[in-house]
């Protein structure tokens, strides 16, 4: 025996192109939209995994533009002012510090980069400190430097595999006549780390004679320091600036705002197209069965059988576009990680656009309410088809 | 007008007014009429003549302007006054069952479930029962997992009757049910329909231009101008 659900379901299968198209639409709409969703769940998570990934709290520089200082922290930099080596003692002497590390930052103009020449940067780093910070980092090769000024490198996943080093081989640093060995590569990070090329700071400075000098210092405090409090205190030192990671946060959240409104209302547009196209789509189906549907009443059909068979059309409709959508989103989370990247004034490392079940499920939901919505109108047309009106009426005329 | 409990259907000085601009046409001018259990009628007449509007009436699909009809004694319309739309609705559901010219047939569905559609809104038991025989009665048997593209004319309109038929109805209404058919194809039909007055008792009203199908009914009703001659 026929279900009202079995013949909304057979319905659909009579215009199968009409069909197929209103589904890939709203398909594409629910891309866009768990793409959105994905997109504000990730980037979330991404950056506060490229904070967390950085060890300390709060980070020391020389007095500059903040947002230079926030590239720095997360990106590396170069044009870097420099700070006296000897901050370090007053930063240690607070008791609420855990740890410190002090950074070098130095960028060189490198001829044999590229076609025509690049800028390669080096971080000089204290391998007593720094190591204990970055606990994530695993060699894939050698190990940290044997002595503080050492003339080793250890490099990362990336510049190794673009500068093609190994353990046991040596490199030229720019712009001076040191020959550096390296020691170690580092694994996949997912991290600014894996495009560095790391060199013990005390070798660093020697070399491009920036002799006690630091471009900045990573603090880890004590887990119960009020931040607040302890950022305050820091500018008590002279001539430097204070980046948190609660800071940096808010920056760059402030730099994609403008891009998450823009994706936003990409994703409403597509949402409306859907909805336009799904009411289209029923509305052409139910004019097209006017006499139909006039010949049902004929038979029993009360108002609420034919305004249940039209929505369950919608339903399906929108039910089979929202998972397709779902799929696609979730196949082609990596391009759309890509796209979304290409705009943004800064990406965090890892994956920009995290698609999950609950992510799809809700995005299904939100689709299938808003086609349950443009079903609404189609479903009430048809509930109020008088039978002798159409079964007077010819195709077409209504 | 007499209410003798064997009028099924009973009419009296039923109008039906169109009013276009200024111009008012009495498709249906004042007709007193009674229909009784198991009477077989044809209405016939010239194009215009008001049949086709006073069968839609006697079936409830549409309203009268004027008059009185009654069905199975229940007054559907009493001199202004209208049954409700959900009344009508089980009137027309559990008393009568229609046939069209054109056979209104869901081409995705097979000639079983177009049988039994009218069950996608209102449940009744053993339907199953009842569609296998009447596919039976009406020479479907062997087409009943068929999609309607694959049936003939006359295939389609022994489905849509099986169709009508499915719940049982005490009054089969037919418009002009054999317009789209070839002479053979009428015929058939024209059998089906002696039959099922003849052996199930039930009560036919039909409105057609075929003489020979109008000369198989036990009574014949001519109309001209609204009104009965």
């Amino acid at each position: 025996m026929p279900s009202l659900f079995g013949v909304a379901w057979k319905n659909l299968l009579r215009k199968r192109l009409r069909s197929l198209l209103t589904i890939v639409g709203i398909a594409l709409s629910t891309w866009v939209l768990v793409s959105l969703l994905g997109f504000n769940q990730g980037y979330e998570n991404s950056l506060n995994k490229d904070i967390d990934n950085l060890g300390f709290q709060v980070l020391l520089t020389a007095k500059g533009c903040p947002y230079e200082a926030a590239t720095l922290m997360l990106k590396g930099g170069t044009g870097l002012k420099y700070m006296p080596e000897s901050i370090i003692d007053s930063v240690v002497a607070n008791p609420q510090v855990e740890r410190v590390t002090p950074m070098l930052m130095h960028a060189v103009f490198d001829p044999n980069k590229g076609e025509s020449g690049g800028i390669t940067a080096f971080l000089g780093i204290d391998p007593a400190t720094y190591p204990a910070m970055k606990t994530y980092l695993q060699f894939q090769q050698g190990s940290w430097f044997s002595r503080p000024e050492a003339l080793e490198a250890v490099f990362g996943y990336e510049s190794a595999e673009l500068e093609q080093r190994e353990v046991g081989d040596e490199y030229l640093l720019p712009e001076s006549d040191a020959v550096v060995t390296v020691v170690g590569v580092l694994k996949r990070s997912g991290t600014q780390d894996d495009g560095t090329i790391f060199l013990p700071i005390k070798a660093l400075q020697k070399i491009y004679g920036v002799e006690n000098l630091v471009t900045s210092i990573g603090i880890k405090v004590q887990k119960e320091t009020d931040l607040t409090a302890y950022e305050e205190e820091l500018y008590k030192l002279t001539d430097v600036q204070v980046v948190s990671m609660a800071q940096v946060k808010q920056t760059i959240s402030n730099l994609v705002a403008t891009a998450r409104v823009m994706v936003m209302s990409i994703a409403i547009i597509a949402i409306l197209i859907a909805m336009v196209g799904v009411m289209n789509t029923v509305l052409m189906s139910v004019l097209e069965r006017w006499q139909e549907i006039g010949i049902m009443k004929s038979m029993g059909a009360m108002t609420s059988h034919i305004f249940r068979l039209i929505w369950f059309e919608t339903i399906l409709l929108t039910f089979a576009g929202g998972v397709l959508g779902s799929v696609m989103s979730w196949i082609l989370a990596s391009t759309t990680d890509t796209l979304i990247r290409s705009v943004l004034p800064y990406s965090p490392t890892s994956s920009l656009v995290q698609v999950d079940i609950l992510l799809a499920l809700k995005a299904i939901g939100i689709i299938m309410a808003i086609g349950i919505v443009s079903g609404i109108y189609p479903a009430w047309k048809a509930a109020r088809i008088r039978p002798i009106e159409a079964i007077r009426s010819t195709d077409g005329e209504q | 007008m007499s209410n003798s409990a064997n009028h099924i259907i009973s009419v009296s000085d039923l109008k039906k007014i169109y009013i276009r601009g200024s111009e008012h046409i009495h498709a249906v001018d004042g007709i007193t009429l009674d229909v009784n259990q198991g009477d077989y009628t044809a209405f016939v007449g010239p194009s215009g003549s008001g049949k086709t509007t006073l069968l839609h009436l006697l079936g409830c699909l549409d309203n009268p302007s004027a008059g009185v009809l009654t069905v199975e004694g229940k007054a559907v319309y009493d001199k202004g006054k209208f049954m409700n739309e959900r009344e009508l609705t089980k009137l027309r559901r559990d008393l009568f069952g229609y046939v069209f010219q054109k056979f209104y047939l869901i081409p995705t569905l097979t000639v079983k479930e177009n049988i039994l559609l009218p069950f996608a809104f209102y449940r009744k038991a053993e339907a199953d029962k009842t569609a296998d025989r009447l596919a039976d009665l009406l020479g479907l048997s062997h087409r009943l997992s068929h999609l309607p593209k694959e049936l003939s004319g006359g295939e389609m309109q022994r489905v849509a009757i099986a169709r009508a038929l499915i719940n049982k109805p005490r009054i089969l209404l037919a418009d002009e049910p054999t317009g789209n058919l070839d002479s053979k194809r009428s015929e058939e039909i024209s059998d089906i329909f002696c039959k099922l007055n003849r052996e199930e008792g039930l009560t036919i009203i039909l409105v057609t231009h075929n003489h020979a199908l109008a000369e198989s009914a036990g009574k014949m009703v001519e109309l001209k101008d609204g009104k009965l001659i």
